[in-house]
């Protein structure tokens, strides 16, 4: 569905992306993760016609973006970083304004119907866009993006701004766009695009880091399995007999409340340490106030995937002096 | 096309810019027709219809660039142009449309002033071909201003820069017509009248239907058109 070859692009002698390639399936929905400046939002940027790459080549649908233009963009809904509402308008007649900028030929009251239930702003469709909340704006933004029913949806840090209800709701609807349109969405919350996406591709310095499914790019970097538990108890005694249990790699204790301890365990891959700390706590009576798995995130993929390994060991260097 | 067209003139009245600018720009004209026509034909005199063009002049060098400061710098500061710029629009549509929109806008209040005749009219038997023919000059003249002014507007994302700009450039292009009596050399006095809007509008005053005049217009609306598209292709490949 979205075809990337060699994409380069530069400001000057400074590169903001460089020769990127990827390939995006029909229906698929794929994360673009990376730091502020990385290169996410120049990516989409030219994949949607609004800015011209220095080099490569970008397809989307089978069009190319500079020789078939138009068509190109028919394909495309895009949502920029900051939703582009025309403040003075009411939703109503901004959807009617895209519609018809979009040139498209479906049937008018039926389509924007469906597109503002999808979006579920039906109660702010009279309203003027000026006066509404940032959560709406941005689903007023994901309408517009929705008109014309394009194959290819691109959102850009969808999420940003929003409030925690906003979010989940604003993700629930990207995972039910995702059955009908190929999405493309950038973020650099690293929940989001695992909550979400099929497929990540992260992007450092205008450079593809990793282009993977989600699920395997946690387990990539998952070698080790890390627990955070709450016993209460001496602490010495508890760290010593921890550290016996057959598996274990690592022990420590990382802060305190009234009358127990946070401990972060440590312990092999693939071996669930839980029902031996659990009799072990439970033989020395130390009741144990809360057991938490940790790690399984995606940040540590992402530092893991994305730090410098030369800027990296001379900070070992400095440290280690 | 029809779309950008339809909401800048939506956006003209809704923000109250186009209610603006036909209450000064009739309020102003209205003055001076009073004061340099009827009030002279009143008191049995001939009328100064050439002064009275001259303040419409002035004062659209004033107003126009107010009606077009905001059609590209605002959009750009909004960042709504990235909607148009990502739509399946070509470039050129979208600066003709918005072009059009400030176009109509104007030629509807000189329309109206069109009304200001039939009061002449009760007083005696004014040339109408000289009236129309001044009208069409005056339209043709505020196109290529609000051509500047759409160009300037596409430079710039601050709507007072936009403005002010686009004030001083076409001061300059009235301003040569004043400035040339005082220039020696023939050779520059020629390059400067031919670089001179107002130079052109002259031939209207002495009751000339000038066809030479309205192409040169014409290509200076073409031309800051296209300066437009220009401005927003480079601006896609920097």
């Amino acid at each position: 569905m979205i075809k990337v070859e060699g994409l380069v692009k530069h400001y000057g002698d400074k590169y903001a992306v460089n020769n990127i390639s990827f390939t995006v399936g029909d229906r698929e929905i794929v994360g673009f993760l990376g730091p502020n400046g990385a290169g996410k939002s120049t990516t989409m940027n030219i994949l949607t016609g609004y800015l011209s790459a220095t080099d490569g080549k970008v397809e989307i649908d089978g069009h190319d973006i500079l020789e078939d233009t138009m068509a190109a963009k028919r394909s495309i809904g895009y949502l920029p970083e900051i939703p582009p509402v025309y403040p003075d308008m009411t939703v109503k007649e901004y959807l009617d304004f895209v519609y018809e900028l979009k040139g498209c030929k479906l049937n008018r009251r039926k389509h924007i119907e469906e597109v503002i239930n999808v979006t579920k702003i039906a109660d702010v469709y009279n309203r003027v866009i000026k006066n509404l909340s940032r959560g709406y704006k941005q689903r007023v933004g994901i309408a517009q993006a929705l008109i014309g029913n394009p194959k290819v949806i691109i959102l850009d840090e969808p999420t940003i701004g929003l409030d925690p209800k906003q979010i989940v709701e604003v993700r629930n609807l990207i995972r039910t766009l995702g059955r009908d349109h190929t999405v493309i969405l950038s973020t650099h919350i690293l929940s989001e695009v695992q909550a979400v996406c099929d497929r990540l591709i992260i992007i450092n310095k205008g450079k593809i880091v990793a282009d993977k499914p989600t699920e395997e790019i946690s387990q990539a970097v998952m070698t080790k399995c890390r627990l955070e538990a709450k016993i209460s108890g001496p602490e010495k005694d508890v760290l010593y007999a921890v550290r016996s249990i057959n598996g274990v790699t690592r022990c420590e204790s990382v802060g305190s409340e009234l009358d127990c301890t946070t401990y972060m365990i440590e312990s092999e891959a693939g071996l669930d340490i839980r029902k031996p700390l659990f009799n072990l706590l439970a033989s020395r009576n130390w009741p144990l106030m809360g057991l938490t798995t940790m790690g399984m995130n995606l940040e540590d993929v992402f530092i893991t995937l994305t730090v410098d390994p030369a800027r990296d060991k001379s900070k070992k260097r400095k440290i280690t002096k | 096309m029809g779309a950008i067209y339809k909401r800048e003139m939506q956006a003209y009245f809704t923000t109250g810019l186009g209610y603006v600018f036909c209450a000064v720009f009739m309020a102003v004209t209205g003055f001076a027709f009073a004061m340099f026509t009827v009030q002279v034909a009143m008191s049995g005199a001939d009328i100064n219809l050439p002064l009275y063009y001259t303040v419409v002049i002035i004062s659209l060098v004033v107003l126009l660039p107010i009606l077009t400061m905001k059609s590209f710098a605002e959009e750009k500061k909004m960042k709504t142009e990235q909607l148009l710029l990502t739509a399946p629009v070509s470039l050129s549509s979208m600066v003709v449309a918005k072009f059009l929109a400030a176009l109509t806008v104007f030629g509807a209040c000189l329309g109206a002033t069109c009304f200001y005749f039939t009061v002449i009219s009760s007083y005696g038997t004014p040339n109408f071909g000289v009236l129309y023919g001044y009208i069409i000059g005056v339209f043709f003249l505020g196109s290529a201003f609000i051509a500047v002014g759409i160009f300037i507007s596409a430079l710039t994302e601050n709507q007072l820069v936009a403005a002010v700009g686009t004030i001083a450039i076409l001061m300059v292009m009235i301003g040569i017509n004043f400035l040339n009596p005082y220039i020696d050399s023939a050779f520059i006095r020629g390059i400067l009248s031919w670089i001179s809007v107002y130079e052109r509008f002259d031939r209207f005053c002495y009751g000339q239907f000038d066809f030479a005049a309205l192409l040169y217009y014409i290509s200076i609306c073409f031309s800051f058109i296209f300066l437009t598209v220009r401005v927003y292709e480079k601006r896609r490949w920097a």
